[in-house]
């Protein structure tokens, strides 16, 4: 799914792997209760793993994923595959997050379209897609079904969780819904509550949606889809994951296939063609009314006031997790102040918390990018809270 | 990943690591690549706290398994209760401190007592580089030139007792050393430390 991945220059990957699913909330069992009061069921949840589970099931590591990505993190899924997962260059034997010492999971969230429960899946009072019915799930509700798949893999207690953007989100409502299920937490180039800066970005995005004809109230399905907006919201989003000093590197000023101005509004700037590229990829995977329900998630998201908390101090109160906080120089979308502020609440509350804050100018996506500084200090943490678990 | 070599290359860090009780919670401010935590980690078993504010060092020290913060040291010391460290180390830090009166109160809050390292400047061979060629000294210790150097505070073992007086607070204990070879080797200074010695190093706490 990312453009930055790509085969390991070493050889290094998990190989082979498959998507499974864990289907849950299915009457007679109760159905998943979500925070807005709404209730959902059944949900399935698709999910990955690589590595093994040791016999005291002490080696997990669940990795959230981000906006649009999904549970395919690393290897291939076919031996034609000429992309492998989203992170590849971070998990696999002896990586970052090394297979051949983690059990490793990733599932697809609550509202995404890449085969876990969301407005694409089939509403059972209707037999047909949920659209716009669909409830507004939250990051907590993302979480909460993550529970349900790591009881259903027989794991009482995660090593670590670890995620960005997003992802960090939901690592850091790990930390406070579930703190006795969690020992170590990777919460990268995250933050604990939008700034406005970023929900205008994503109610810019939004709009594009909902602006084009064939969005038509969320219900297009088996029809036309809203690919013009889906896209130009796509397109919005990757200028924020993005840098001025990244996009001056990438392309400057410089034009696509021609020596001059032509005069007309087709793409001519490289920048112009590889958004409109990005746009026009991106809607052959992914769902516009996913991209709604998300992005609303993250713009609820907010670690200072959840559950009659009025500070992040008094949040991170019930958390128990040892703490590694990452960001970058150039991500403007979740700046290092908004990293700081978590790393200020979790010192308060007398927390083992490291920072860094790794230069790079590649904006927000830098954590998507191979980096060999970021695998070493991720794999020296995860080194370290695997012997304080194993010694207490 | 194994523990790291324990062996700590430096002299006086041996000096401040045989200070600190087995087992207790300690914040080192500038830590570097976390050499002295790593050290008292596997042979103390304490907790510690690293800070540093240049990212390759605080990457390195991560690496390795400690807990360290990237930043200020004046900004993070701001966020811990009182009473968080038994130790608070300032190890050839507090010459380059702009405000050292107000850090030291809050190490003294926050820690129970507060471990203080610094190059002599009153070392005799550089008072014989001012007296003879009339130059701002430089050492072994204190390699810079006037333009360049970090070290905006000039401290000799003599002004900080006197500090300690001014500022009420109790020295526990002190040690003056005399470096060579790259500060690996030395020697404890009994007799005229403040004229002999290359390093001082005191334990403060808060006046009883």
């Amino acid at each position: 799914m990312s453009e930055y991945t790509g085969r390991d220059q070493g050889g290094l990957s998990v190989g082979i792997v498959a998507r499974q699913t864990h289907t849950f909330a299915e009457p007679p069992s109760p159905p998943l209760r979500l925070e807005s009061g709404a209730t959902l069921s059944p949900v399935t949840l698709a999910y990955e793993t690589y590595g093994t589970l040791n016999a005291e099931k002490s080696n997990a590591i669940l990795i959230l994923h981000a906006l649009s990505g999904d549970a395919h993190v690393a290897g291939y899924h076919r031996q034609e595959d000429t992309k492998p997962g989203w992170w590849e260059s971070m998990v696999g034997p002896g990586k970052g997050i090394d297979t051949d010492r983690y059990f490793v999971i990733c599932s697809n969230i609550l509202g995404s379209c890449m085969g876990s429960t969301g407005p694409c899946a089939t509403n059972p009072q209707t037999g047909r897609p949920y659209g716009l019915d669909f409830p507004v799930v939250t990051i907590g509700d993302m979480v909460e079904a993550q529970r349900a798949l790591i009881d259903h893999l027989g794991i009482p207690k995660l090593l670590a969780v670890v995620g960005g953007s997003v992802g960090g989100m939901q690592v850091l409502e790990w930390t406070v819904r579930f703190p006795e299920r969690v020992t170590a937490a990777i919460p990268l180039a995250t933050t604990m509550r939008h700034s406005a800066l970023s929900i205008a970005f994503n109610e810019i995005a939004r709009q594009a949606i909902m602006a084009d004809p064939k969005w038509r109230g969320g219900h297009y399905h088996g029809d036309a889809t809203p690919a013009t907006g889906l896209a130009v919201a796509r397109m919005i989003g990757h200028v924020t994951y993005l840098s001025d000093e990244a996009m001056r590197r990438k392309f400057g000023r410089r034009l696509q296939n021609r020596e001059d101005f032509s005069f007309h509004f087709d793409a001519e700037f490289q920048v112009e063609s590889y958004l409109r590229h990005q746009g026009s990829k991106f809607v052959e995977r992914f769902d516009a009314n996913s991209f709604l329900y998300i992005t609303k998630a993250a713009d609820y998201f907010d670690l200072e006031h959840r559950g009659g908390s009025n500070s992040a101090v008094e949040t991170f109160s019930r958390a128990m997790a040892k703490f590694l906080v990452v960001s970058f120089t150039s991500d403007w979308l979740y700046p290092t102040y908004q990293s700081r502020e978590i790393v200020r609440a979790l010192k308060k509350n007398g927390l083992d918390v490291s920072f860094c804050e790794i230069a790079a100018d590649c904006g927000h996506d830098a954590f998507l990018i191979p980096n060999a500084r970021l695998s070493a200090l991720i794999a020296g943490f995860l080194d370290r809270v695997t012997h304080e678990a194993g010694s207490h | 990943m194994k523990p790291a070599a324990t062996e700590l290359a430096r002299y006086d860090l041996r000096i401040i690591a045989s200070w600190i009780e087995p087992g207790s919670r300690v914040l080192d401010l500038g830590c570097g690549e976390g050499d002295l935590l790593l050290h008292l980690k596997n042979t103390r078993g304490v907790l510690g706290t690293g800070i540093e504010k240049r990212e390759e060092k605080v990457a390195a020290a991560l690496a390795k398994g400690l807990t360290v913060l990237q930043g200020d040291i004046r900004e993070e010391v701001a966020d811990y209760a009182e009473n968080t460290f038994d130790y608070v180390i300032v190890s050839q830090t507090l010459q380059q401190v702009y405000a050292p009166v107000e850090l030291i109160a809050t190490l003294l809050a926050i820690g129970r007592a507060v471990v203080v390292s610094f190059p002599n400047f009153s070392h005799w061979k550089n008072r014989l580089q001012l007296l003879v060629k009339g130059q701002a000294p430089r050492s072994p210790q204190l390699p810079y030139e006037w333009y360049d150097t970090p070290n905006i505070r000039v401290i000799t073992i003599r002004d900080f007792r006197r500090f300690t007086r001014t500022v009420g607070c109790a020295i526990l204990r002190e040690t003056a050393i005399n470096t060579h070879q790259h500060d690996r080797h030395g020697t404890i200074v009994r007799f005229l430390p403040n004229l002999r010695a290359t390093y001082g190093i005191f334990l403060i706490g808060r006046h009883q």
